[in-house]
């Protein structure tokens, strides 16, 4: 005998196949049907996003800075994806959680991590240099897709316990063709848990361009098959990112199931410092991105209004600055290397063979610091 | 008939986790109504409740994903794996997530939360249903890795487990599903990361685990009779490994051997061969041998009996090792002139 439990069928709606946008390319309001019952936020918000895009965007040219010059082992920029990154992660209730990738340091810092915190993975000092349960950030995501089903976890717990907390996962194009997206799509469905699946569709998974990564109408069409809410939205534009994010968050919250957003952007520099996009893609293509640019838009948008000035302008501009410039003193220092914190964080206690093992390490390590030699001082 | 079987004993010993813990959840593929498709879970939904153990939809990484995830937040997930071979497409979560997050987050996050697959062959299943994984997940800093052989030691190290702070994977022989002993649980025997000796004996080890402690003990009866007495050592743990246990009897006896199910290739007896060689060098008689599995895919059934090690197997191995017999055919070279005169065991 068996019982089916299944709730109603209800019909989702297609996205619409153009992205949603509250501000042109030129910094103007756009009008229906491109609004699509959604209103721009308040003016307060928009100088928030603002300012979060201004200092992002010197932070990410900081770091790229610091790849250059070999302080960092690798720095993939988001410079141009501001919007996605910094209109997500505002969003977000300070109990809820951010899933980001190995591209989303802007988002971090967003978030509140310290800049310095954030760049320690791409250092190479250690893996993840913020604690996650602080800043409620997951440690960055390095294999494709699969901090997905990590934020569906999360958010079950947390409902389970009585708490309100939902979650944003950011991920690429390129990682919704793996099987772990789409697993972390249904299981979020099925559980009803308050996830927002946020992609950053920059158009190309290092050199593959979408149109080889899926044969979708959009990515956020493939919602529909899930049985979740999909949203299309211009990820150039941070009004329109803020308020597609937060809709989406309120209504899971409040029980209305996971959301997966599309949001059309466009990575305009290199996958990382090592990469070389003249192999791949055209860079008429990425001029005609950068002429999109986000920072440039909402600025246009506000200054119309008058709803900023030179002095508060210059204002945004010296506190990135400011950052940039305690980034490059902290990370001046060389770290501190202790041998012991290798084998410290394997197990809640290290085995018998890892003592053993770090014991050889120790040793090995003040040879070489008596010796200076790099055979260990033998 | 009193007592238990060991399907019967991990079931109480979750049944006690989910009673003693209120974040211990157990959730899987077919876990709820059905009671797990080896019914280890029979009867946890009815009594904890859908919150605590429930069906999740059928993907293995998203198991496995959606448990670091609710371990992040404070609970003990308990998921199933319904097969060896069906663990596969959670590979990637085990290796990358479940196993790194405590060292990629400098211990800020641990992951404490267990992963329980039947493993192994011997019950006449077609293919990709009898695979011995162990291997795979003993190799992977930051995994625990155990095997219960017994009943008592299911509900033990299960308890143990589901307590631990740091991620498990339990491997559950599932040919000893429904092997029987008289016990009264609960029980607690030895520490996780302990091996115990299940047989004394002077003249040389088997050292076994999961399936194979049995088929061990019955080629240790054998030679019982002949007047040869081995000392059988049950690992429990694979990882981290009582190679302190083992070197302890091989130094006693000078002679030793490993039985698994598992490829012998690239196996874990390597490993134990290894370090036996390591560590008692000076004492062994002859060198460390491996009865295992065939190195070929998991066979069919009508095959099994010739892959899976058996008590004569190992008592071949046994006659194999002597000093002047221990030659491995298809080793380079000629066969040797025995050097020592002495035989032993
Ligand atoms: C599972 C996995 N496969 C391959 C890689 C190597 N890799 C790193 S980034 C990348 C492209 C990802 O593209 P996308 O998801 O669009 O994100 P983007 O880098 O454009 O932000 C690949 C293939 C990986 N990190 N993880």
């Amino acid at each position: 005998m068996t019982t089916s439990d299944a709730p109603p069928v209800a019909a989702l709606p297609l996205p619409s196949l153009e992205p949603l946008r509250l501000i042109d390319d030129d910094g103007c309001r756009t009008a229906q049907p491109h609004r699509a019952g959604f209103d721009l936020p308040d003016t307060e918000t928009l100088r928030m996003l603002l300012r979060a895009m201004v200092v992002g965007r010197r932070f990410d040219s900081q770091a790229a800075a610091l790849a250059k010059q070999g302080r960092l082992a690798v720095y993939p920029s988001s410079r141009g994806q501001e919007a996605c990154q910094v209109g997500g992660v505002l969003a977000l209730a300070e109990q809820d959680w951010l899933f980001p990738t190995y591209r989303d340091s802007v988002a971090l810092t967003a978030r509140g991590v310290d800049p310095v915190e954030v760049l320690t993975l791409l250092r190479g000092d250690w893996h993840c240099g913020y604690d996650p349960k602080a800043y409620r950030c997951a440690p960055q995501c390095t294999p494709l897709a699969t901090n997905a089903s990590h934020a569906v976890g999360l958010t079950y717990a947390a409902r389970r316990k009585g708490s309100d907390t939902a979650a944003l996962v950011l991920m690429g194009d390129g990682a919704t063709s793996e099987g772990d997206a789409h697993e972390a799509y249904n299981f979020a469905a099925v559980w009803n848990t308050p996830v927002v699946f946020l992609i950053q569709n920059n158009e190309w998974a290092i050199s593959v361009p979408l149109h080889k990564q899926s044969a979708a109408p959009t990515l956020a069409h493939k919602a529909v098959g899930y049985g979740m809410r999909g949203y299309h939205v211009d990820g150039n534009d941070a009004a329109a990112v803020h308020a597609v994010v937060a809709r989406a968050l309120a209504e899971a919250r409040s029980g209305g199931g996971p959301a997966l957003i599309e949001a059309r952007t466009y990575r305009t520099e290199p996958h990382t410092n090592s990469d070389d996009p003249t192999r791949y893609r055209d860079e008429a293509e990425a001029d005609r991105w950068r002429r999109r640019d986000p920072l440039a838009r909402l600025e246009a948008l506000l200054r119309s209004d008058d709803a900023v000035d030179d002095a508060q302008l210059a204002e945004y501009a010296s506190r990135a600055e400011r950052l940039a410039e305690s980034v490059r003193t902290r990370l001046a220092h060389e770290p501190h290397r202790s041998t012991d914190e290798l084998f410290s964080h394997v197990y809640a206690e290290p085995t018998p063979a890892l003592r053993r093992q770090r014991a050889g390490v120790r040793e090995a390590a003040a040879r070489a610091e008596r010796g200076g030699a790099s055979n260990g001082g033998r | 008939m009193a007592g238990y079987t060991l399907g019967g004993a991990l079931n109480r010993a979750l049944r006690d986790a989910l009673a003693a813990d209120p974040d211990v959840v157990v959730y899987g593929e077919d876990v709820g109504r059905l009671g797990g498709v080896f019914r280890v879970t029979d009867g946890l939904g009815a009594e904890f409740g859908e919150d605590r153990c429930f069906d999740s939809p059928l993907a293995e990484s998203g198991i496995a994903g959606t448990a670091v995830g609710m371990a992040m937040y404070g609970r003990r997930p308990v998921v199933e794996m319904q097969f060896d071979a069906f663990a596969y497409p959670a590979f990637q979560q085990v290796v990358s997530h479940v196993a790194k997050m405590r060292n990629r987050t400098r211990g800020r996050v641990e992951l404490p939360l267990v992963i329980r697959i039947p493993y192994g062959g011997g019950i006449g299943a077609v293919e990709h249903h009898g695979d011995s994984s162990e291997a795979y997940y003993a190799h992977t800093p930051g995994l625990r890795v155990v095997t219960p052989a017994t009943a008592s030691d299911g509900y033990s190290l299960l308890r143990e487990a589901v307590e631990s702070p740091d991620p498990v994977v339990f491997l559950e022989p599932k040919r000893r599903y429904w092997a029987r002993a008289e016990l009264d649980l609960p029980v607690r025997t030895a520490p996780m990361d302990r091996a115990v000796v299940r047989r004394p004996g002077a003249d040389l080890t088997v050292i076994a685990y999961g399936p194979t402690v049995d088929t061990a003990l019955a080629a240790a009866e054998a030679l019982a009779e002949e007047g040869r007495e081995a000392e059988v050592v049950d690992l429990r743990s694979l990882s981290p490994l009582d190679d302190e246990t083992v070197a302890a009897s091989v130094r006693r006896t000078g002679r030793a051997l490993v039985v698994h199910e598992a490829h012998e290739f690239g196996g874990f007896g390597a490993e134990i061969a290894a370090r036996m060689t390591e560590r008692c060098f000076h004492h062994l008689e002859a060198p460390v041998l491996r009865v295992c599995g065939l190195d070929v895919p998991y066979p069919p059934p009508h095959l099994e009996e010739f892959h899976l090690p058996s008590a004569d197997r190992i008592l071949d191995a046994v006659d194999r090792l002597q000093w002047e017999s221990s030659w491995v055919p298809g080793a380079s070279g000629p066969r040797p002139e025995a050097s020592r005169t002495e035989v032993g065991a």
